[in-house]
This record gives C-alpha cells, structure tokens and sequence, in this order.
C-alpha cells in the first residue's frame, strides 16, 4: 500500500471513530488499534475465565442448596462470558489458543482482582457485590466501543452480569443482618476486597500507559479515575444501607464536587500484584494450565472422532459413486 | 435450461448498520457463493438496506427442530435464580 492510499485509508478510519461508528472485522484499522483491541479484549476474555477460580472453590462449600445452585449459574455465566469475548477476539485473527498460550507466558495478563483469595463465604457476597459491581460500571461503558464485535459482547454480557451483583449484595445483606460472628464476616470481606476492587479500575489517567490512546481510539469511553469515582459513589450508599464501613478513613461525602472523596490506594501493592506477586497469581496460572493439559485427552478424542467420521463420510461416497 | 432447484440455495443475512449483528433477511437460489451474493444485493439490498452481506449454503446450516424444544429449553424454567429479578432488595438499594 502506497503512501497515499495509507494516508486515505487512515482518515476513512478516524472518520468512522469520529462519527460513533463501529469499526467491524474487515474493515481496514491501523495496526496498533488491532493490537490494542486485541490485548483488551484478550484481557478481558482471560479475567472471565480466571475469575471462576476464587468462586469455584466455594462451590461446594455453599452454606444452602440455594446458594450452590446460584453460584454454580454464576460460574457458568463467567465461562459463557470469557467464550464471547474470545470469539470477538478472534475476529481480529489471533486464535484463542494462542491467546490462551499467551496468558501461560505470562505474556498476557488478566485482572488482578482474581490474584486475592476467597478465604470465607463472605466473599461469595464481596465478589458479587464489589467485584462484579466495578466490572459492570466498566462494561456498560464498553458497550459504546469502537470495535464492533467487542461491543456486542459487551452488551450481551451486561444483560447476565446483573443477577451477579444482586445475589452478591443480597449474600452481604443476609450476613450483616445476621449473628454477630456473620455481621464480623460480612465487614472483613468488606476490609479485604475494597481497595483491590478499586484497583480493578487501573492506575491514575496520568500514569496508565494504554488510556490515552484508547481513548482516543473510543475503544476505552470513560477514563480510570472517572470510572472509579462512579464506582465509588454508587457503592457508599449501599455498604451504608447494610450497616458495613468501607475501610477508608478519608471518605468524606464532598458537597461541592458532588461526589465522594476517598483515600490513596496504596499503588505499591498494586504493581505488585500486577507484576505477578500478589497472594494467588502463582496457584491461579499454575491451576489455569493443570486444567489445560488434563484436557488435552478430550480434544485429542474429538480430532480422532473427527478423522473417523471423515472416512465413513469418504467410504460413503465412493460407495454410492461405484454403484 | 437449467431447473431453478437444481442450484443450491443460500441463506441471506444483512447488516443494516455498522455495530449491529447481522440479522437472517431470506434464501436465494444461486450457482455459487459469488452469483449468490451478486443476488442478494439485488434482491436485498435495493434501498441502502445495508452495509454487509453474508451468503451461507443452507446445507451448512444446522439447525434445531420445534420438536427438541423442549429437551432445549425446559431445563431453564425451573432456574429463576438466573434473572436478575429472583433477588428481592429492599427499594433503597434496588438500583443495583
């Protein structure tokens, strides 16, 4: 492609951005938007998947057939959700094996929200609740992104998501209503999961590497701070209503800006975890991987099941051709 | 002259604008994939219905019949815990 038609092409592509057009699969797109795209969306798709781990370890422990039932929906939704966004991914033409080896590289990362533990039941609530409450404030914004299929992923994700954060809050709800060792429960999952839940929404605007330019590029719509502010003030209220503090002792409601004021994350810890030292990010890759090679034997069954079937298919044919 | 149902048929589908999914508008008879799309544009298209065109052999098509309905489905009636209506919060917080 000549220089010209590099330079035509370009502004065809800035026009669409410009205009709140999607930008769908074949159509032409500079090679970092692709990349960019493409890590989010791989990100994203691995941050489904690794997030079964915390709530899976609970499944068998849920204190009621009710509460097993639901969180075995939820588990399920969160798989469902990471197959989405592979396949949008895969429009791109990376395919999800290579993504997924990507993410066993360490060449690839996903939320690090999934490298804390979920030590009791109470975190079943704190992970609906906070957890999948930030991941949603973020997804709703993505429904308006740029690239096509990302966003259509997007909005048939949100429509599941809701019945997460519910039956989270509704778990919380339950326990700080409870006995006093189930109240204690309810504000410790709450100490533990609300500054990695507001980490989910990733450094300051000034320090994040990729914003601006997702930004720009309308594949990110709202900023990290922004996002997180949101988060924030629509959470307070709520943690209020059951009785629970939020463990930051410079949260104030500011009358004049309109929305809370919250402490400083403590960013040490925060790359930290990113950089792969957080309490799970070990067991979480390691178990990832373990389930990837215990599967090996399914899709091998499936290649040989394939072959086979393509003889019989074969023999069929040159059958009916003889006679 | 070749009988119209000796040529395969192909499934039709549009997209009527950038961001949406495209949506199953009809079949047509064609030769091949090439005479099929040349078709639907002329046959689909005639009034900027669209952006993108998909032609599929229906023979590619699996499809489910009326009668598996209900292995299909049933199973989802008796699980409301995955709306998000099944989780009754008090008016104060039930924005969430």
């Amino acid at each position: 492609m000549n220089a010209k038609e590099l330079d035509r092409r370009q502004r065809e592509f800035d026009a669409k951005v410009a205009n709140e057009e999607r930008i769908e699969p074949k159509d032409w797109m500079p090679d970092d938007y692709r990349k960019s795209v493409l890590r989010q969306m791989s990100q994203h798709a691995h941050s489904e998947v690794i997030g079964m781990q915390p709530e899976g370890n609970w499944i068998t422990r849920a204190p009621s057939l009710s509460r097993k039932v639901i969180l075995l929906a939820k588990v399920q939704d969160e798989a469902g959700h990471g197959l989405y966004l592979y396949s949008a991914a895969e429009t791109l033409g990376t395919s999800r094996e290579e993504m997924v080896e990507a993410l066993h590289q360490g060449k690839a990362k996903y939320a690090s929200i999934f490298n804390y533990p979920a030590l009791t039941w109470a975190d079943m609530g704190a992970i609906g609740w906070l957890v999948d409450s930030a991941a949603i404030v973020n997804q709703v914004t993505l429904q308006r992104t740029s690239y096509g299929p990302y966003s259509r992923a997007m909005i048939r994700i949100c429509k599941e998501e809701s019945f997460h954060q519910r039956q989270g809050y509704q778990i919380m709800m339950v326990l700080a209503r409870g006995s006093t060792e189930q109240k204690f429960m309810a504000q410790d999952a709450l100490d533990r999961w609300w500054w990695p839940s507001l980490m989910m929404f990733g450094p300051h605007d000034a320090e994040s590497a990729h914003s601006a330019k997702s930004m720009q590029w309308k594949l990110k719509r709202e900023s990290n701070d922004q996002l997180r502010q949101k988060f924030v003030d629509q959470t307070i209220p709520q943690a209020e209503f059951i009785g629970l503090k939020v463990p930051d002792p410079d949260l104030k409601w500011n009358e004049d800006r309109g929305h809370y004021d919250f402490g400083e994350i403590d960013w040490d810890e925060f790359w930290r975890v990113v950089s792969g030292n957080g309490p799970c990010n070990r067991q979480r890759l390691t178990h990832h991987i373990k389930a990837q090679e215990d599967g090996a034997w399914v899709r091998e069954a499936m290649r040989a099941y394939k072959e086979k079937h393509e003889h019989e298919v074969q023999a069929a044919r040159s059958a009916n051709s003889a006679a | 002259m070749t009988n119209h149902n000796d040529l395969p048929l192909f499934e039709v589908f549009i997209r009527s604008k950038r961001g949406l999914d495209h949506r199953h508008v009809g079949s047509l008879h064609a030769e091949d994939h090439e005479q099929a799309m040349g078709y639907a544009r002329d046959v689909y298209l005639r009034r900027s219905e669209g952006v993108s065109i998909w032609v599929v052999n229906s023979s590619d098509i699996v499809a489910s019949q009326e009668s598996d309905v209900e292995p299909f489905y049933d199973p989802m009636d008796d699980k409301p815990y995955r709306h998000a209506t099944h989780y009754q919060l008090p008016n104060e917080v039930n924005n969430l």
